[in-house]
């Protein structure tokens, strides 16, 4: 008995490690899946036009100077907006923009257009637009009068924004495959080039997130709850641009490390503080790099308008870096995929290293899991917790760093639009493992890029991320929704589980 | 002998007690010399400073003459009282330090300002009423903290519950045009983001840090979402983003007391009522049923469910309370002050007012009297933003939550949490 038990146990252990991943990676991507879902919801009933066809007033087109009760007056101009139709030439054509209405003359092919402004094509037109007049009194636009129409809006505004967030992350496969084809043939790689930019961008998004989500995920392990990457980007990036510019007669590669080392000791210095305190005196972490994140904002926000500020410029910027400071970019516009790259992929697997495989990840995984353990078997707390909140300052240093070496040459107010607030969803997200951090850094980094191109072509917000990322958040700390929205079984796993809610004071 | 011993126990001090006795005489010494070495040797001779004791604003109070002194020899009077407490506390010590350090830092907060207004007036009332209203809202903060964290849940999603409720009373009251009815929306949003963190901490045990995070960034998220969707087109803006604010309600005969009247009894509806929920907080947490099972529930749960008391009820209440109370500080800073809603326009008060709460150990009158500090030091940046433009601004935007820090520091240490806090109850 004992041994046929053995015996499975072990076959159960060779299967383990694809079951191992396979499991680990449900919960997360499900959340992600249901986080798009969920987005995609708030896009569609967020839509005007949506809006509009469920409101339950139905509206009076006024005729000019005819009096009406104003709560269900619409001019011809907006009711226009509102009733789609079948459309034909010389009619007036109506789109959406934002929440705007244009209007445009219709003609009948492409060429006729001579002023884009006033006219439009009959096929683009015919998408979306409407033939009213004054007069129609008493259109009604309910839900119950037209309840497809409602869901078409719907589903079309939630198509187009995720269309132009594939589209602005990936790229279109098409016009990749033509830029190859054309470089095969005639050795011009422009097409190409401008076909992979959304890639490009979407891995060049990624490196601060690999680096910010490094960070999170090194304080997660250590039981610290590090929402300060934030400022620490901004320190590190600030201390980087310092060196970049101030320093004009070094040889590239010593001038790029050092401005890279400054950036690190920048965002070290930045988390020690935090860390400090909490080692010290108890006070704890969340408030302390929340707090230092303000601060920090102020710091810069004073150094760009004072010491720091160009020359010459009335703006908040820092001069530009030396070119020697630089982290090269490998391939000509419009490409910006840099070196940083490669130095947030090393920075992941000494990270891995680190916690894994020598005595002081051990030692900051013990304190992040037990305390206490740790405590009795001789470690020290609070070094550990120096440690790991001097570490985690560096490596999102770091992302400030390369943000401002590999990317923009200077610091700006405005650099990071936020990468140290998602990096949090992103160490959860990829369970605070250095691997699992840089998948989980590269959806993000996809998602983000893709959504500065929804923002522009579809006119929704670019914080619909954010909202997603806080349900992410969300499924993976309670995967007991996800289990039941799925009717997943429960599974066994998380050996260590850090603990960040213990009070104020210890 | 032996009965002097035991009557006198006090007397003994302990080395940790003669070397906080030792710091803090330093430290005191070290203002007064600050005092006489920045400001009284640095003054000019002759001039004189002015505090305005009449408000800037329309009020009942009669008009009362400045206060107005010869700047020197104020300053000097200033430096050498610090240093006379330093020498006191350094030879014999205070029994309560604490207050004195308060003492001693106001001489220097008002030594500062005689110096900075030299040859110059300063409206010393303004400043005292911005302090009550700006510590308006980081009070509303401390005390929906102290509402969840005495029954065991961390509330770290105070900012987030106050910016979302500050954008729903501003938008229930702009197309409602009542502003009752935001205040009313914005308690509600509040309270139901109260619901979901409690289902979150008490249903599926999430760690409370977590989920209060995941609060704070979808309240930033969906607000900014909103005002980018929605509010950049002007006519909506209008039509959702500008109510009227509640105005000052001036109350009969209080408020025609000089200096008193225009501070604390011409303001609108919002500090009155910060104050109504002290008193009502103060009074059920110490003196109801549901106070002393609530406090049960924050320090053993184990031992309340066997008395009866339904652990996850309580907590439930108290969390939604909590988020009703963060959602009337959120309405503060929309219809209680500007009529319109901005991006991420809390900027970390519902932080600071956890902080608040910390220094004023989990209790209401002590939130309020930390809440008042850092109501103190917000309009105290603004006032010196006028006076010395020359200053850089950022400093002292940034002087709000340095203080937080050292507040945190100095006081976490020795401030006991409720022993449940954070802590999930699993029922067995």
């Amino acid at each position: 008995m004992a041994q046929t038990e053995k015996k499975q146990s072990s076959s159960n252990k060779k299967k383990s490690f694809w079951r191992q991943a396979f499991n680990a990676m449900l919960v997360p991507v499900l959340a992600v899946i249901t986080g798009l879902i969920a987005g995609g919801f708030v896009i569609a009933m967020s839509d005007p036009v949506v809006l509009r066809s469920i409101a339950p007033n139905p509206w009076h087109v006024a005729a000019e100077g005819e009096a009406v009760d104003p709560s269900i007056a619409i001019d011809l101009e907006t009711a226009l907006q509102y009733h789609p139709n079948e459309v034909d030439v010389g009619d007036y054509a109506v789109f959406k923009r934002g929440t705007g209405v244009l209007f445009r003359e219709i003609v009948e092919s492409q060429d006729q257009i001579e002023d884009k402004d006033k006219q439009i094509d009959l096929e683009r037109a015919q998408r979306r637009s409407a033939t009213l007049d004054t007069g129609n009194a008493g259109i009604s636009l309910t839900f119950s009068d037209r309840p497809l129409f409602a869901f078409q809006a719907a589903w079309r505004s939630v198509a187009d924004a995720y269309r132009a967030l594939f589209l602005g992350s990936l790229g279109s496969p098409v016009q990749i495959a033509e830029g190859w084809q054309l470089y095969r043939k005639t050795g011009d790689s422009q097409a190409l080039r401008n076909a992979l930019r959304p890639i490009s961008e979407s891995l060049v998004t990624s490196i601060p997130y690999v680096f910010a989500g490094l960070a999170v995920a090194l304080g997660f392990r250590a039981g610290l709850f590090n929402i300060g990457a934030e400022g620490q980007i901004f320190i590190g990036a600030t201390f980087a641009a310092y060196i970049g510019y101030s320093f004009t007669s070094l040889p590239p590669v010593l001038h790029v490390t050092l401005a890279i080392i400054a950036g690190a000791i920048g965002g070290a210095a930045w988390g020690i503080i935090p860390g400090w305190l909490k080692a010290k005196t108890g006070a704890h972490e969340v408030i302390n790099t929340i707090m230092m994140n303000y601060i920090a904002f102020r710091v810069v926000s004073w150094l760009l308008r004072g010491p720091m500020q160009r020359p010459g410029s009335g703006k908040p910027v820092s001069p530009v870096i030396a070119e020697s400071a630089y982290l090269p970019q490998f391939f000509g516009a419009p490409l910006r995929i840099h070196a940083g790259f490669f130095l947030a992929i090393a920075a992941a697997i000494f990270v891995w290293w680190l916690l894994f495989k020598t005595t002081i990840g051990f030692e900051l995984r013990t304190v992040g899991s037990n305390p206490n353990a740790a405590k009795y078997s001789g470690m020290s707390v609070s070094r550990n917790i120096i440690v790991a909140m001097g570490l985690s300052g560096a490596l999102a240093g770091l992302a400030g760093a390369s943000e401002v070496l590999g990317l923009n040459h200077y610091l700006a107010e405005a650099f990071s639009p936020g990468y140290g607030f998602d990096s949090i969803a992103l160490a959860l997200l990829g369970k605070s493992h250095p691997l699992g951090v840089v998948l989980a850094a590269l959806l993000f980094g996809t998602l983000r890029s893709g959504a500065t191109s929804m923002q522009s072509l579809a006119q929704v917000p670019i914080d619909i991320i954010t909202m997603i990322q806080a349900l992410v958040i969300v499924f993976i700390a309670a995967p007991e929704i996800i289990r039941w929205l799925y009717r997943l079984r429960k599974v066994e796993d998380e050996g260590e589980k850090t603990i960040f809610a213990r009070g104020w004071g210890s | 002998m032996s009965v002097a011993t035991a009557t006198a126990p006090t007397r003994t001090q302990t080395s940790a007690e003669k070397k906080r006795r030792i710091i803090f005489g330093a430290v005191f010494i070290l203002i007064g010399t600050a005092i006489l070495w920045f400001f009284a040797f640095n003054s000019e001779g002759g001039v004189t400073t002015t505090f305005g004791l009449n408000p800037g604003f329309a009020s009942n109070a009669p008009k009362v003459p400045d206060l107005t002194f010869p700047t020197q020899p104020v300053l000097y009077g200033l430096g050498l009282l610090a240093m006379f407490l330093g020498g006191w506390q350094l030879a014999k010590g205070f029994k309560s330090y604490a207050v004195v350090f308060g003492v001693v830092f106001l001489l220097f907060i008002i030594a500062f300002l005689a110096w900075a207004a030299q040859g110059r007036s300063f409206n010393l009332v303004g400043m005292l009423q911005a302090t009550l209203v700006r510590s308006t809202p980081i009070a509303l903060g401390a005390f929906s903290g102290v509402m969840a964290e005495r029954s065991g849940i961390i509330n770290i999603a105070i900012e987030g519950m106050m910016l979302s409720a500050a954008l729903a009373s501003v938008m229930v009251a702009s197309v409602s045009g009542s502003l009752w009815l935001g205040l009313l929306g914005g308690i509600i949003i509040g309270g139901a983001l109260g619901l979901i963190h409690g289902v979150l901490a008490i249903q599926f045990k999430v760690d409370q840090i977590i989920s209060g995070t995941a609060i704070n960034i979808l309240s930033t998220g969906t607000t900014s979402f909103i005002v980018k969707r929605f509010f950049i087109d002007p006519e909506i803006n209008s039509a959702l983003n500008s109510s009227k604010i509640f105005a000052p309600i001036h109350i009969p005969i209080l408020s025609d007391i000089p200096i008193i009247g225009p501070i604390f009894f011409s303001v609108n509806i919002m500090p009155y009522l910060m104050i109504l929920i002290l008193v009502v907080q103060h009074v059920m947490l110490f003196h109801t049923r549901w106070g002393l099972r609530t406090i049960a529930v924050g320090e053993h749960p184990k031992a309340a469910d066997t008395l009866g008391v339904d652990v996850f009820r309580v907590r439930y209440i108290n969390i939604m309370l909590s988020g009703m109370i963060a959602g009337i500080g959120g309405a503060y800073f929309t219809i209680g002050r500007v009529g319109q809603f901005d991006e991420v326009m809390t900027g970390g008060r519902g932080f600071i007012g956890l902080a608040a709460m910390i220094f004023g150990k989990w209790t209401p009158v002590g939130s309020l009297g930390a809440s008042l500090l850092f109501g103190f030091a917000d309009s105290f940046q603004q006032k010196i933003q006028i006076l010395i433009p020359a200053f850089p601004s950022e400093f002292l935007l940034a002087a709000p939550y340095v203080i937080t820090m050292i507040v945190l520091a100095g006081v976490v240490g020795r401030a006991i949490a409720p022993v449940a806090d954070g802590v999930p109850y699993e029922k067995e």
